[in-house]
């Protein structure tokens, strides 16, 4: 018989919660719900801390906890205004020597999926891709990228000549050179095969500056095509949950829609976003909080393919959430809005676009959605990656 | 006929609101508990208490079988993943419930051997593959989950898979109802009833709410119509003056629930003395263990677990929610000291807990949320 | 408190006899049908087939789909919209008149 057959004893205590509830123990307890939720916010806003003595799973979902980590770690040690602005790439002013000036795009990815090939493509496309769409996501030019090898003991060549193929394939298609890499070997079972870093500067030609801190009430939300099926495919590929389905990656390179999109519409994109890790919903929640708007979602406009509607039902997760590799998400100013759609329309990675959202004042910091049902609610971060639930 | 969209009508939710309201006395107000995690998660997920009056207010029950498993059960099922030997399997929803010290993500990222399996068969596969280790799979949630736990053991069994174990953690619903039930302070007008765990039990268990409390139960669906005609009802039974179970949910309920599923529950398991619900205590013949039968298959005595109990904090006031007696917001700790990130109490733990929904979900003044999502 | 989804039954899996193939919108998995296993009393041990649709939970089926009472609670519903829709009508015709 254990403890709890036997009755009630004297229990322990859970230092974490007695401690979190000691660190809030001064504040006065509130009678009013108004009072309540402006004290959440104001504890939101706080200096990110991070809790957790291990760096754990959820640290890399691009939910609250990634958001913790980068800023109470990296960006606390690495502070600098170009930095600060945690857009998807870094956009630097650069002057020659000859008098000469322009501005280029600069940024960096690494890339760890399993299983390494998954139908649609593998983490060469991925790794190509994934580079190439954080630079057209600045609204520059691709040119050059890096490629960082960090290889397992015991990894067949023939895997790495197939990924490396997909890398040479993509890149041509995206118009760009990979021109510098490295390559490192590790101990068996100290990697998970292969894990591909890649760098890439752009050059941006364009007088337009994006940010996730321009968007402003009035403005309208478009994602470029049917959302999910990057994340809900991988996690079909790993095997693990026995569900089969057709459906493949949607990992493409964005640089060209994006081209189409700022030719027709440029002055009035405030910003683009690939929705990558954390899906729109992430994307939307950055942009409420960096332009201290509301955003508000339509439910019934959201692209999302039956199948990817079918595996998010049985798994119990939220396809707002889920990954994509290969989908943008564009805020513009409503005089540019139709102008924006047919853009996106024009172009074969854009077929399924649509307007998803308006950006309104009130509530800041705030992502709403208006339910299908025809209810409301706060779509909020995350903490980690969804989980697949059973209740 | 795909049985959720048709239930997910937004023109037919404007014809039922109207109903409900016609039906709601003037100056009278209502509360209704949905007993399930599930409702609760539907009722946020689509809004759908934009459809009712503001003197219909729906409470949110401990049917959430992830936040009622006490911080020491977590502590025990740590316990039993350090073992050297041990992989340790459970659902989704377990990885980040916290137990005293830490939760699986915590454990897995100190060493343990963790995974998350959809079915618990899946557990089983993982044994078959890996002979030298022994797989310990922890079991959560009501009889709706419970008979899938006792068909994977009986499977083990014929199998003779020994290196395969369960950690039992399953409760049932009726006296964690009865619990609340009793509670002096509570003021409820009817139940919502769990529509789930009633395809195993069926609805006959609840007839003593309606005989002996005199509060109306309807067995509910979890699409958004269903919960809305649920509320409907019971609005209809208070107006006539009737007190009955009623069964919105018969496409899928049937009245005497699922009689192989009882007893292949029955063949595995046995009803424990007590059980600790976090929030609600100790209450007596409220969760299952495995049968002296199946023992080999029995972590809690193959392992022997600690049997740790860890008090949840003073400031925590879940047990109030989970009976309907505070709101979420009315907590002392709530948004503050327990959030999502580092939830504190049951309520926050799953995204179906009262609190963590209420935080995720609706958290924020309706007027201006509905202001802001006005076309 | 629990998760269940309902699932069209595609086939009937003949190397394992409680196993079925499930679809959800075209995804598919195979589902365990034994809870819905009894000794009928004309002689069938399942009374499923492909087309019908079950209700499932982590990986198990828990029960059958009523079609005729799900059809049912339809009609219910589409009686109350119908009315509403008549009396919004007729509202708007009385604003006419």
């Amino acid at each position: 018989m254990t403890t709890h057959d036997l009755g009630p004893t004297i229990p322990a205590r859970a230092n974490w919660a007695e401690e979190a509830v000691a660190a809030h123990a001064g504040a006065e307890h509130l009678t009013r719900e108004e009072q309540v939720l402006e004290r959440i916010a104001k504890a939101r806003a706080r200096k990110a801390k991070i809790k957790e003595q291990r760096v754990t799973l959820s640290h890399g979902a691009g939910g609250k906890a990634t958001h913790t980590l980068i800023e109470a770690v990296f960006l606390e040690a690495f502070r600098n205004p170009v930095l600060e602005r945690l857009e998807d790439g870094a956009s630097l002013a650069v002057s020659w020597t000859d008098g000469a000036t322009g501005r280029l795009a600069f940024t960096t990815d690494s890339f760890v999926v399993s299983p390494l090939f998954f139908p649609g493509g593998d983490i060469g496309d991925l790794a190509v891709n994934g580079t190439v769409n954080d630079l057209a996501m600045c609204g520059a030019r691709p040119l050059h990228l890096s490629a960082g090898f960090i290889l397992e003991e015991g990894f067949p060549v023939a895997d790495l000549q197939r990924i490396v193929a997909s890398m040479a394939a993509a890149a041509q298609a995206a118009g760009v050179q990979i021109v510098t890499g490295d390559t490192k070997v590790v101990q068996r079972g100290k990697a998970d095969g292969c894990y591909i870093t890649t760098a890439g500067v752009g050059l941006l030609d364009r007088p337009t500056t994006l940010s996730a801190a321009a968007a402003r009430p009035g403005d309208v939300v478009l994602v470029s095509g049917p959302i999910g099926d990057h994340g809900i495919t991988v996690m079909l590929a790993r095997g693990e949950l026995d569900i089969e389905a057709d459906i493949e990656s949607d990992t493409a390179p964005l640089h060209g829609i994006t081209a189409g999109l700022l030719d027709v519409a440029g002055d009035g994109v405030r910003l683009l976003r690939d929705a990558t890790r954390g899906g729109v919903a992430t994307i939307c929640n950055e942009v409420a909080v960096a332009s201290q708007v509301a955003v508000v979602l339509d439910e019934s406009s959201l692209p999302v393919r039956p199948v990817v509607t079918g595996a998010s039902e049985l798994l119990g997760i939220d396809p707002l959430y889920v990954a994509c590799e290969g989908r943008l998400v564009a805020v513009v100013g409503p005089d540019r809005a139709d102008a924006a759609l047919a853009a996106l329309h024009a172009h074969p990675l854009g077929e399924g676009a649509a307007v998803i959202g308006t950006v309104k004042d009130d509530p800041p910091g705030l992502v709403l959605l208006r339910t299908a049902f025809g209810g409301t609610r706060i779509v909020d971060l995350l903490v980690g990656d969804p989980l697949p639930r059973i209740c | 006929m795909r049985f959720v969209d048709e239930f997910r009508d937004a023109t037919t939710a404007r014809a039922l609101a109207t109903e409900i309201a016609a039906l709601c006395e003037p100056g009278r107000r209502y509360k209704f508990m949905e007993v399930c995690g599930g409702h609760t998660h539907t009722i946020y997920k689509h809004g759908l208490e934009d459809y009712l009056p503001e003197t219909v207010s729906l409470v949110h029950g401990p049917g959430c079988p992830v936040c009622v498993i006490p911080m020491g059960r977590v502590d025990d099922a740590i316990a039993l993943a350090e073992h050297d030997d041990v992989i340790m399997t459970s659902f989704g929803d377990m990885m980040r419930v916290p137990g005293g010290r830490g939760s699986f993500f915590d454990s897995k990222a100190a060493g343990a051997d963790i995974r998350m399996v959809y079915c618990p068969l899946d557990a089983l596969k993982i044994a078959r593959k890996n002979p030298d280790k022994r797989v310990v799979f922890m079991a959560i949630g009501f009889e709706t989950t419970a008979p899938s736990t006792a068909m994977t053991v009986l499977r083990a069994a014929v199998e003779k898979l020994d290196n395969f174990a369960v950690f039992c953690n399953h409760v049932t619903i009726i006296p964690a109802i009865k619990a609340i039930l009793d509670s002096p302070d509570l003021r409820l007008d009817g139940f919502i009833g769990p529509g789930h765990v009633s395809t195993v039990i069926g609805c006959r268990p609840y007839e003593f709410i309606a005989r002996d409390h005199g509060k109306p139960l309807v067995c509910s669906g979890f699409e958004p119509l269903d919960i809305l005609q649920s509320v409907y009802r019971l609005l209809l039974q208070l107006h006539e003056g009737r007190c009955e179970v009623e069964n919105q949910y018969s496409r899928v309920v049937p009245w005497n629930g699922n009689a192989k599923a009882l007893r292949v529950i029955g063949e595995v398991m046995e009803l424990r003395p007590h059980f600790e619900w976090r929030g609600l205590g100790f209450i007596s013949h409220s969760a299952l263990r495995m049968r002296e039968k199946y023992a080999r298959f029995d972590a809690e005595q193959i392992f022997g677990v600690p049997g740790v109990r860890v008090a949840d904090p003073k400031a925590c006031q879940c047990g109030e929610v989970l009976k309907g007696v505070l709101k979420p917001w009315e907590c002392k700790v709530f948004g503050t000291a327990c959030t999502p990130e580092t939830p504190i109490g049951t309520c926050m733990v799953s995204s179906e807990g009262a609190c963590a929904a209420y935080y995720n979900f609706g958290r924020f003044s309706r007027e201006r949320v509905k202001e802001a999502t006005r076309a | 408190m629990c998760l269940g989804i309902p699932g069209e039954v595609i086939e009937l899996m003949t190397e394992h006899e409680d196993l079925a193939m499930v679809s959800v919108e075209g995804v598919k998995r195979a589902v365990n049908v034994g809870l819905l296993r009894e000794d009928f009393p004309d002689g069938r041990a399942l009374d499923l087939q492909p087309g019908d649709w079950i209700l499932i939970h982590v990986g198990f089926a828990l029960s059958k789909i009523d079609e005729a009472e799900a059809k049912a609670s339809l009609e219910w519903l589409a009686g109350v919209g119908d009315a509403y829709t008549d009396e919004l009508e007729a509202l708007a015709a009385s604003d006419i008149t």
